[in-house]
């Protein structure tokens, strides 16, 4: 190897791609304010515990989505998978341990993540897109029909979810271990992510993303990249699934709508994909936003929220954050001036 | 793998070779009967009017597309049947007549991207990227020998088009090609700038075979010691620069016509 000039290894660019990965000041910020709402709001825990599962579910298309650009409209089918996978071994009694059942929902999600990316991802743009949402729509219709073992339409509900760690029940109506449950799922798979993104791994998927023909002359495997990306990100979504199965102790169709699949991919437009933290400002805008609607306009709520969608596709193509990271700039700018 | 100089063949092997290469589109001939020699270290151009030929050539040289007959050799090997990205790895790189960059990522970030598909670091998923530390210095020097430190940090899309072109070249040395295939690498370059990829093209290391594709005659006559004249997807020239541009019949069909010279 040819021995780099002294110098070279200190300069800016290579110290700030050296120390990127590195914990920023403010990240720790999210991660208060979620445990902060525990105690602020123990009423509000099972509204809570639903924004935490949709900043998971989030997560897993964001590493698909802003990373890989993988343009999905079914990414519901690996949430609604892991769900699935929670609610029949529960309700079948062959397997209720909440953690254990999570890792089952995940290596399930996996394996469907694994057989659709082979088939899928040798297609691109608007071809891609109709298969994600088909093959949603195609597990949709077979939880439909499979009546006798998810319930069909009606769902499989009560489900018997045995108590965390053996001795923290989950109380539907009181549900504080459900909140730190997936408080705690959620922070460990959110590192899981953060570390993929900032690894040479997630430097060539940002590489697909930007030119997939370059890196092809590269000599990448794109293919394999892009499937192992999406059989990561099915097994992320898949235990969203699985806890929210959990948390509720029910499963429904909807898990594995495009209702769902569209909400999400929009919670990542609003807060800004490819960022990581979008996720988190997207779920709790996106939740807060359509609350404080629908109180002021309960009929046509979905109205506004298409509007502000409108504004943020024409106006902030990089969503809050972007508009976030553009007044920082501006800023930097102006205190440097 | 790049950097290896094992001779695989006969001792007359050349670098690259091809014979008798042929590719049809439906019925038209695209590259006919191609016989071509690029030596280890040459300076060689493939010049053409447009619809000669040479993009598919080029094509067919990286493994993008598949002769319809004939074989392409490295180093005495034939490497016909070779996908793109397992010849990449045995040393052919080219960049692109029309930029093809990661345009939002930094300067460094795209040579990064490159190296690291080299020395395989790139399937690492569990150490940060900026934890190899050899692949950030060695991109870092890349861009050093390119003058391009300066915009290290800078994204792509920031910089001018000349700038751009020199993100092409760093990328396909990033490689460590023993093959550089550099199709029109001056290409929609404004002339005020057209001189840092000039200078770039005259420092690369003498070790690399080089095959420029052009259609600019200042880079082509700047640069090449062997040119090779395609028309109509087949070979009719080849010799030194002093030989094609003496030779009447390329001056008729190329050099001298309402080209591009």
């Amino acid at each position: 190897m040819t021995p780099p000039a002294p110098g070279v290894a200190v300069h800016p660019a290579a110290l700030a791609l050296a120390r990127r990965h590195r914990l920023r000041a403010w990240e720790p910020i999210p991660w208060i304010l979620a445990l902060a709402f525990y105690f602020a709001f123990p009423k509000h825990l099972g509204f809570g515990t639903e924004v935490l599962v949709t900043i998971l579910f989030a997560i897993s298309l964001d590493l698909v989505l802003g990373y890989a650009g993988i343009v999905t409209l079914g990414h519901a089918a690996f949430f609604g998978v892991g769900a699935y996978t929670v609610g029949i071994l529960a309700k079948h009694g062959i397997w209720n341990e909440p953690v254990t059942g999570l890792l089952l929902a995940a290596l399930v999600a996996a394996v469907v993540g694994l057989g659709s990316g082979l088939v899928l991802l040798r297609t691109q743009g608007l071809t891609l897109l109709m298969l994600t949402l088909c093959t949603m729509a195609l597990l949709e219709e077979a939880a439909n029909l499979g009546h006798a073992y998810t319930g069909g339409f009606d769902g499989l509900d009560s489900l018997p979810i045995a108590p965390l760690l053996g001795v923290l029940e989950f109380n539907p109506l009181y549900p504080t271990t459900q909140y730190l449950y997936v408080l705690a799922v959620l922070f460990l798979c959110f590192v899981l992510v953060r570390t993929v993104v900032y690894s040479p791994f997630g430097q060539s998927l940002r590489g697909i993303r930007e030119n997939m023909l370059r890196m092809h002359a590269v000599g990448a495997p794109v293919r394999a990249r892009l499937v192992t990306c999406y059989t990561l990100s099915a097994a992320i979504a898949g235990i969203a699934g699985g806890i929210w199965a959990q948390a509720n102790a029910y499963v429904n169709l909807g898990t594995l709508g495009l209702d769902r699949a569209a909400t999400v991919l929009i919670i990542l437009v609003l807060g800004g994909h490819g960022r990581l933290y979008g996720a988190f400002v997207g779920a709790a805008a996106y939740m807060a936003i359509s609350h404080f609607l629908s109180k002021i306009y309960p009929t046509a709520w979905q109205l506004g929220l298409g509007l502000l969608l409108v504004v943020i596709a024409l106006f902030a193509r990089n969503g809050i954050l972007g508009l976030g990271e553009a007044a920082w700039r501006a800023v930097g700018r102006r205190g440097a001036a | 793998m790049a950097g290896g100089r094992t001779a695989g063949g006969s001792v007359s092997a050349s670098l690259l070779e091809t014979r008798g290469l042929c590719r049809n589109f439906g019925a038209l001939a695209a590259a006919r009967d191609i016989n071509f020699r690029l030596e280890a270290g040459a300076r060689h151009a493939l010049i053409g009017p447009n619809g000669a030929g040479k993009t598919t050539f080029v094509n067919l040289l990286t493994g993008v597309i598949q002769p319809t007959s004939g074989t392409v050799l490295l180093k005495g090997r034939d490497i016909t049947g070779v996908v793109q990205a397992e010849r990449v790895k045995l040393g052919i790189a080219r960049t692109f007549q029309i930029n093809r960059l990661f345009r939002r990522l930094s300067v460094l970030e795209n040579v990064y991207v490159a190296v690291a598909e080299r020395v395989g670091a790139a399937p690492s998923m569990l150490r940060p990227a900026g934890k190899r530390r050899d692949v950030v210095e060695e991109s870092m020097h890349l861009l050093e020998i390119l003058k391009m430190t300066d915009d290290a940090s800078r994204r792509v899309s920031e910089l001018s088009y000349g700038r751009q072109r020199l993100v092409e070249l760093a990328i396909a040395l990033g490689l460590r090609p023993e093959v550089l295939l550099l199709d029109e690498p001056a290409a929609g370059v404004p002339s005020a700038e057209s001189h840092i990829i000039l200078d770039a093209i005259d420092g690369l290391p003498r070790h690399i075979g080089v095959l420029i594709i052009d259609h600019d005659m200042d880079v082509v006559f700047r640069f090449a010691e062997r040119i090779t004249v395609m028309v109509s997807g087949s070979v009719f020239a080849s010799g030194s620069p002093g030989e094609i541009a003496a030779d009447p019949d390329v001056r008729a069909v190329y050099l001298g016509g309402a080209g591009h010279a």
